[in-house]
């Protein structure tokens, strides 16, 4: 028995290494930055020379205007964005939910394969495509669509619009993949009975695939929102936050504070510390919404 | 009838979404092979510059480098991560206790962290300890991640406790039964690890940005990015060097699909 004992233990210390070399990586990587951030956030200063200020950088947060727009900008892609295309992957993945389908695995892999493009490289490929004198306006004015070429990058909404269509083409497969696993747990017989009861198409993709995939579709819109708050390869690569700020994100404002400017660690940390509350608390919302029925 | 029109409907939107989903990757291929006045004119069939583009892009970019350094980066990070991860996470299910379940709990609360909200603390630290522009900055932020751990966990649930109890009575010790029992079992786990990881860590582009600031020390997306600073873009040398960065990747992905959508979807599980 004292042997038995003695082996559990010897067997839990073991356990103990080896999980302790990922966890402390963890905390050295994760935790303590998002703490020091804290810190930080109340300290100003050029570069590394920092002195505590108290809330001085939260005050100046309130008054900062490039501040208010880049926030503007990532809730208006998050408003118009995020809701097309878990539409769009939601009727996607109920159509292609069909054994029956032909051509089911290339439409599903058609649909897929941008998730294995990069960020950067999408978003330059649609910048080439949505150039002045690019391939876009090149078609719409063959087409006899447009008489002059939209300056697509150069225009508040215009470029706007660029980013949506960019970043939906980039991430509505990668959701479909989602709601299909999801379907997948939905018993077929539920649709054969709706079926007979004379439920449409439309009444079944209401009345039963939104309901099911209930907790599939909380999920890809805390994911979807987490994302499009940290918004910035396609922005800086796309539109590179112009045209006069109408697409620069947040992310990419605490970059340049950082990177670009004479760096402002202090402030710069405020900032980021307003995005991880505002992920917390979108994702808290999400969450209590979601649970009522 | 009514059935007829929904269904033929219904192939026409899966038809002409999947065209919309591969234009622009095969525009792009297209374009690598035509010179830069074709391609703004809206030529679509594959032309005779691909040689010219490929010179003119090496006159301006170190394409070699960066191809390199972006393959050793991705490659020690997902060897590193994968180490780290699976062992983490077979411990964290086989030894299951208390303290381990809450420690796993909270280590699922760093994927509540923006990484813009910590890039400057660690920014700060590596720049103290005097690794900017080395590999080792570049991998150890993202070595460890609560997914990967997370992901090794579920998938040592699957794997029979009474194997782990006879080889213990075979006398056989605790990391050799991970190493010779577990890892050749869960080799599928692994490949879907390996895809995400590698994966990310060639195409991650902002942490490279702040931390790789050498000219040596370039990757495949910084080098991107790179190109369309500047006045006149030369587009057919431009959507060469995307096509160069994207192929494998695309090639991976193909290759293993089903692998990489597991991988997605396990996240919610």
């Amino acid at each position: 028995m004292e042997r038995v004992l003695k082996l559990r233990r010897r067997q839990n210390i073991i356990g103990w290494g080896f999980v302790l070399p990922a966890s402390l990586m963890i905390f050295i990587f994760y935790f303590y930055p998002i703490a020091r951030a804290f810190v930080l956030s109340f300290q100003t200063g050029v570069g590394v020379n920092l002195k505590y200020a108290g809330l001085f950088n939260y005050q100046r947060l309130l008054a900062d205007n490039l501040f208010k727009k880049s926030l503007g900008n990532v809730f208006i892609f998050l408003i118009i964005q995020v809701p097309i295309m878990l539409l769009l992957a939601l009727v996607l993945a109920s159509l292609l939910n069909d054994k029956n389908l032909r051509f089911r695995g290339f439409f599903r892999t058609a649909i897929f394969l941008p998730c294995a493009t990069s960020l950067v490289s999408y978003a330059i490929i649609f910048r080439s495509m949505f150039a002045l004198d690019g391939f876009v306006n090149a078609v719409l004015t063959n087409l006899s669509l447009i008489s002059r070429p939209i300056n697509w990058i150069g225009q508040p909404w215009t470029a706007r619009i660029v980013v949506v269509i960019a970043l939906t083409w980039r991430w509505t497969g990668y959701n479909m993949i989602f709601y299909l696993a999801g379907l997948q747990n939905i018993e077929p017989s539920i649709y054969e009975a709706a079926f007979i009861d004379g439920a449409s198409g439309f009444d079944q993709f209401f009345r039963i695939t939104i309901p099911m995939l209930k907790p599939i579709i909380l999920l890809t819109t805390i994911m979807s929102t987490n994302g499009t708050l940290q918004l910035f390869d396609e922005t800086m690569n796309l539109t590179n936050g112009g045209p006069a700020n109408a697409t620069l994100s947040v992310s990419q404002y605490i970059y340049r504070l950082s990177f670009q400017y004479s760096p402002r660690f202090g402030y710069a940390a405020a900032i980021s510390f307003v995005i991880f509350a505002l992920v917390a608390v979108l994702a808290f919302i999400q969450m209590r919404v979601g649970d009522t029925r | 009838m009514k059935r007829k029109l929904f269904k033929g409907l219904k192939y026409l939107v899966l038809l002409v979404t999947s065209l919309l989903s591969l234009f622009p990757l095969l525009w792009m291929f297209v374009s690598a092979t035509n010179t830069s006045v074709d391609i703004l004119t809206g030529r679509l069939l594959p032309g005779s510059h691909l040689a010219e583009n490929f010179r003119n892009l090496l006159a301006k970019a170190d394409v070699g480098r960066a191809l390199w350094n972006s393959l050793r980066n991705a490659s020690v990070a997902t060897i590193a991560s994968l180490v780290v991860c699976s062992i983490a996470g077979y411990g964290f299910e086989v030894y299951h206790d208390k303290g381990k379940d809450f420690l796993m709990r909270i280590l699922l609360l760093s994927m509540m962290i923006p990484f813009a909200a910590i890039m400057i603390p660690l920014f700060m630290m590596f720049g103290r300890a005097d690794l900017l522009s080395t590999t080792t900055a570049f991998v150890l932020p993202t070595v460890s991640t609560a997914f990967l751990i997370f992901l090794f966990r579920q998938s040592a649930r699957y794997f029979p406790k009474d194997i782990i109890e006879a080889a213990r009575i075979e006398g056989m010790g605790e990391l050799g039964i991970f190493f010779k029992m577990y890892v050749p079992i869960m080799r599928s786990t692994y490949a879907t690890a390996a895809i995400i990881t590698f994966m990310g860590a060639w195409n991650s582009y902002l942490w490279p940005l702040i931390i790789m600031q050498e000219p040596e020390s370039i990757t495949m997306p910084l080098l991107i990015s790179n190109l369309i600073a500047g006045y006149v873009t030369d587009y057919g040398a431009l959507m060469l060097a995307v096509a160069i960065s994207v192929l494998p990747t695309i090639v991976i992905f193909l290759a293993l699909q089903q692998n990489f959508a597991e991988g997605i979807i396990s996240s919610m599980k």
